[in-house]
């Protein structure tokens, strides 16, 4: 059978997918590790802990899926990007990945104990495992911006130089930084919305300091990579968007103004880094003056405008390589085959408007502001 | 490959999969108790079946929080651990897990939320539709991952393209319809509701052996017998054990499974007791029941059994074919239009994976020598002392659980469920004997599968990531500690809330409750069933 669309296309269709799913994860999960990440300084006795906590109580579980969505969707629609990336940063993804395993528990076994040693204990789970993916995530996609050490033998097995401490480079460092800035803000907005009193007022303070920081990095990483600081890569020949994904027939150069030739080619681009600076910034401003839904949606904004930017800047490359450029993945040779995209493609057509339904459903079920009555006369919250 | 890479994977893998699989037959199985449970509460509004549903309720919220914890994991490591394996069949596998995740992980995640947060929000019916999402969800996610695991055994409706160095998809609805995977699933789905039934069943009987909370433990009682006993009925009639006549290394399986060495007349004897020798390739003690194999394994008097010497020759040409297609691959890889290679490729394409078994003894496979060869086709042989233990042990239990539960059906309907004090001790020590019966299960499916990790298409040593021992024993340890810990914690909790019962959870007393319900819905003083 040959699907109706042809190759190129579908090769297309799955990268912005992959970029919605991306954004889906950092805009409905991001609130919830930037409320575990602000836990501690927002909460101050057990009470309000448990606000703050509960606020998120019914729906970081469904947030979370966004994540386990999107890595599926790598794995199905780009299965040499999926078995690179997460093998190539073997040691950083087991970090990302332990608070993935502490976060599930420390929700829900944090409130089976009054004991004040057993919630703090659980309160440092919650903490960790906001604040390490935010950072982690951010900071792997520093270094995939830069390129990291990687290529293909001719069996198409990847295999890798670098190391776990060389992640932590000064550029990569700051792409940690803003998305654990963002993270942070996107959360703050999200409580202010949720909680009232003492809580809300932290949060307003602390999200507008998050956005401003958030905005101020993410102008000096684009300047970094505007200046050329930062270089990125150039396809020079042997690359058939209609092809099979064959990553090895292709070369490629390093140059320093790479990931800016995209804006100037396409001046419409500019919109996402627009949006990324501004909805940052007025987040920030709007938090700051108690506007939550406002300042959620509009620091949603900026978060979809931070990725994209990326996105649009690297494209078509995906994971560019800095030892043998010539290996990198990009959007034209490493997807999986044409029937596969096509066949994943109807089933998101017929899931994904569900999903959305069937989410909004739940949001709206549990709308308004989490009060302590109701929530210490439930047995069942957090 | 570094032969430790290969070894630490595989240990990893197996402890996180073993690990996982104690929490995921829980949530399947109680998830659809629950949504019986709340049925009866919406259908009869009684109260005590919504107390049953809260606090079967939190003993699940405790187990998913583990089932979501630790599956996550698994959905990293085929990537950080088996990248080749990812590369590979990524187009077929990776599909099917992204299907999971759009049809089964959503739908159950995020109604799980609304299960503990929503009685006070939702009007009864919406929160029995719901808890009716959970479970759902939670037995998609079962169908989906088995239709990947079923293509692991049997690789059907997918072709290797020697371009793009792949397995790439031709036919999904071979895939989806799988007989394997279509087996796996009933199969698996059951025993995971025998084990949801098993936990209400021993932890009810717990409380009627104290004598606490008797109504509340003799309908959760009942509840988990018909359901546990339909479950378990169809555990075993509709066994993994039809599908294994289905490919070639199924059957290698299946012989292994048998400990039967030879091809014996149709139908053949049954293995009861074996002790199989893998080194001199026969089993040194045996007791047989005639005729029984053949019956269960071709359902006919008539067909033979294959056993592992006949299938190690088959093995053996298979290589021979594979070598061919491995020649011409190299052909193609200089000439792409080679017409000559592109067609030797389509006739042996399918075996190149037992030429690509040869890659454990030389890199440079086309100069195998007849030994070497002889080597990998017993190599072909999965480890026949552990299948056919874990396989028997397995059997053994399940058959135990349609007792168990057909003796606890039978009190139930006699409403003497609470009398029988050595029952209740047997059903209460019960507890763990599902679990033991799953995990086998893994063995047998997954050990049994070996050396592939793809039935004939790849080996399980090639699938391996490019990382260092010393990254693997770092995350081996890592998980170690961190799944003890909570494993500690999870044990911790779940016996903390089973001890204090239903009525200090809810804080009332649900017997009491009971009665007075009773008392205003029925005319009659009998116990309401």
């Amino acid at each position: 059978m040959t699907p109706p669309i042809d190759y190129e296309t579908m090769k297309l269709i799955w990268w912005l997918l992959l970029g919605v799913l991306l954004i889906g994860y950092a805009v409905t999960d991001g609130f919830d590790m930037g409320v575990g990440a602000l836990l501690p300084y927002v909460g101050r006795t057990d009470e309000e802990r448990r606000l703050v906590i509960n606020s998120v109580g019914p729906v970081w579980e469904g947030n979370q899926v966004w994540l386990v969505l999107g890595i599926g969707a790598i794995f199905a629609a780009w299965p040499a990007v999926y078995g690179t990336a997460f093998s190539g940063f073997y040691t950083a993804m087991f970090f990302i990945l332990v608070p993935f395993i502490i976060r599930p528990v420390s929700f829900v076994y944090r409130s089976k104990n009054p004991n004040t040693s057993w919630r703090n204990f659980w309160d440092w789970g919650l903490f960790i495992s906001g604040v390490v993916p935010a950072f982690m995530f951010g900071l792997l996609m520093g270094n995939i911006l830069q390129g990291f050490p990687f290529h293909f033998t001719v069996d198409m097995r990847a295999v890798f130089g670098g190391s776990f401490f060389e992640l932590f480079n000064p550029f990569a460092l700051l792409a940690g930084m803003i998305s654990l800035a963002m993270t942070v803000q996107h959360g703050a907005a999200w409580l202010v919305v949720k909680t009232d009193g003492a809580v809300q007022c932290r949060s307003k303070r602390l999200g507008m300091l998050a956005g401003l920081l958030a905005t101020a990095l993410f102008l000096f990483a684009g300047l970094a990579v505007w200046s050329g600081w930062v270089g990125g890569y150039i396809i020079k020949s042997g690359i058939d968007p209609n092809g099979p994904a064959i990553p090895l027939a292709k070369t490629v150069i390093r140059s320093a103004h790479a990931w800016t030739d995209n804006f100037g080619k396409y001046p419409l681009m500019w919109i996402a880094p627009l949006t990324g600076v501004l909805g940052l910034f007025f987040a920030a401003i709007l938090v700051r003056f108690g506007k939550g839904k406002l300042s959620l949606f509009v620091s949603g904004l900026g978060i979809a405008g931070v990725i994209s930017t990326q996105g649009l800047a690297m494209f078509p490359f995906i994971l560019p390589s800095s030892s043998y450029p010539g290996s990198s993945l990009t959007v034209w040779d490493s997807s999986s085959s044409h029937l596969t995209l096509f066949i994943m493609l109807i089933a998101t057509i017929i899931f994904m408007p569900l999903i959305l339904i069937y989410t909004s459903w739940v949001y709206y079920i549990i709308r308004g502001k989490v009060n302590l009555e109701t929530l210490l006369g439930s047995k069942e919250s957090y | 490959m570094i032969e430790s890479v290969v070894d630490l994977s595989r240990l990893q893998f197996a402890i996180t999969a073993l690990y996982h699989f104690l929490f995921v037959p829980l949530t399947i199985g109680l998830s659809v108790l629950l949504v019986i449970m709340e049925t009866v509460y919406v259908m009869t509004g009684r109260v005590i079946w919504k107390d049953m549903v809260k606090f079967w309720g939190v003993l699940f919220g405790i187990n998913f929080a583990m089932g979501v914890a630790t599956g996550i994991t698994m959905e990293f490591q085929f990537g950080t651990n088996w990248a080749y394996f990812s590369h590979y069949v990524g187009d077929v596998f990776g599909a099917l897990l992204a299907m999971e995740g759009l049809m089964a992980f959503f739908l159950e995640a995020t109604f799980v939320g609304l299960f503990f947060f929503g009685w006070d929000r939702l009007s009864k019916v919406g929160h029995l539709f719901v808890t009716a999402m959970v479970a759902l969800g939670s037995n998609f996610s079962a169908l989906w991952i088995l239709i990947a695991n079923g293509w692991m055994q049997n690789p059907v409706g997918a072709e290797f393209n020697p371009e793009t160095m792949r397995m790439e998809l031709t036919d999904f609805y071979a895939v989806l319809f799988n007989d394997i995977a279509q087996a796996k699933f009933v199969h698996t789905v059951s025993a995971s509701y025998v084990t949801g039934a098993i936990f209400v069943l021993a932890i009810s009987a717990f409380y009627l052996r104290k004598d606490r909370h008797r109504e509340f433990a003799k309908r959760s009682m009942t509840v988990a017998a018909s359901f546990g006993l339909a479950s378990a009925l169809s555990v075993v009639l509709l066994g993994d054990e039809s599908g294994y006549a289905a490919t070639e290394h199924q059957r290698m399986k299946l012989a292994a499974i048998e400990a039967e060495w030879e091809t014996h007349p149709a139908p053949a004897g049954f293995n009861v007791f074996a002790i199989p020798d893998m080194e001199a390739r026969k089993n040194t003690y045996e007791v047989k029941v005639p005729y029984v194999l053949g019956l269960i394994a071709t359902r006919s008097l008539s067909k033979e059994v294959p056993g592992i010497f006949d299938l190690v020759k088959g093995a053996e040409a298979n290589v021979h074919r594979g070598l061919r297609a491995y020649g011409a691959l190299q052909e193609l890889r200089k000439n792409r239009k080679d017409k000559a290679a592109a067609k030797i490729m389509k006739e042996d394409g399918k075996f190149l994976g037992y030429a690509l078994l040869l890659k454990k003894y030389r890199p440079d496979i086309e100069n195998a020598t007849a030994k070497q060869i002889e080597a990998v086709t017993w190599d072909t042989v999965p480890n026949v002392p552990v299948l056919f233990w874990s396989f028997r042990i397995m059997v053994a239990l399940g058959m135990f659980f349609i007792l168990l539960f057909g003796i606890a059906f039978f009190l139930a309907a006699r409403r003497t469920l609470d009398k029988h004090r050595i029952f209740l001790w047997v059903a209460f020590l019960s507890l763990p004997l599902p679990w033991i019966a799953a995990e086998l299960g893994w063995v047998v499916a997954e050990y049994g599968r070996q050396p592939w990790i793809i039935e004939g298409i790849l080996p399980t040593f090639l699938g391996v990531s490019n990382v260092e021992s010393s990254q693997l024993i770092f995350s081996i340890a890592g998980f170690v500690i961190f799944y003890t810990a909570l494993a500690v914690v999870d044990v911790y909790l779940m016996t903390k809330y089973i001890r204090r019962g239903p009525d200090s959870y809810l804080g009332h007393n649900t017997d009491e409750r009971a009665k007075v319900v009773r008392k205003l819905v029925e005319p009659a003083p009998q116990p309401a069933e």
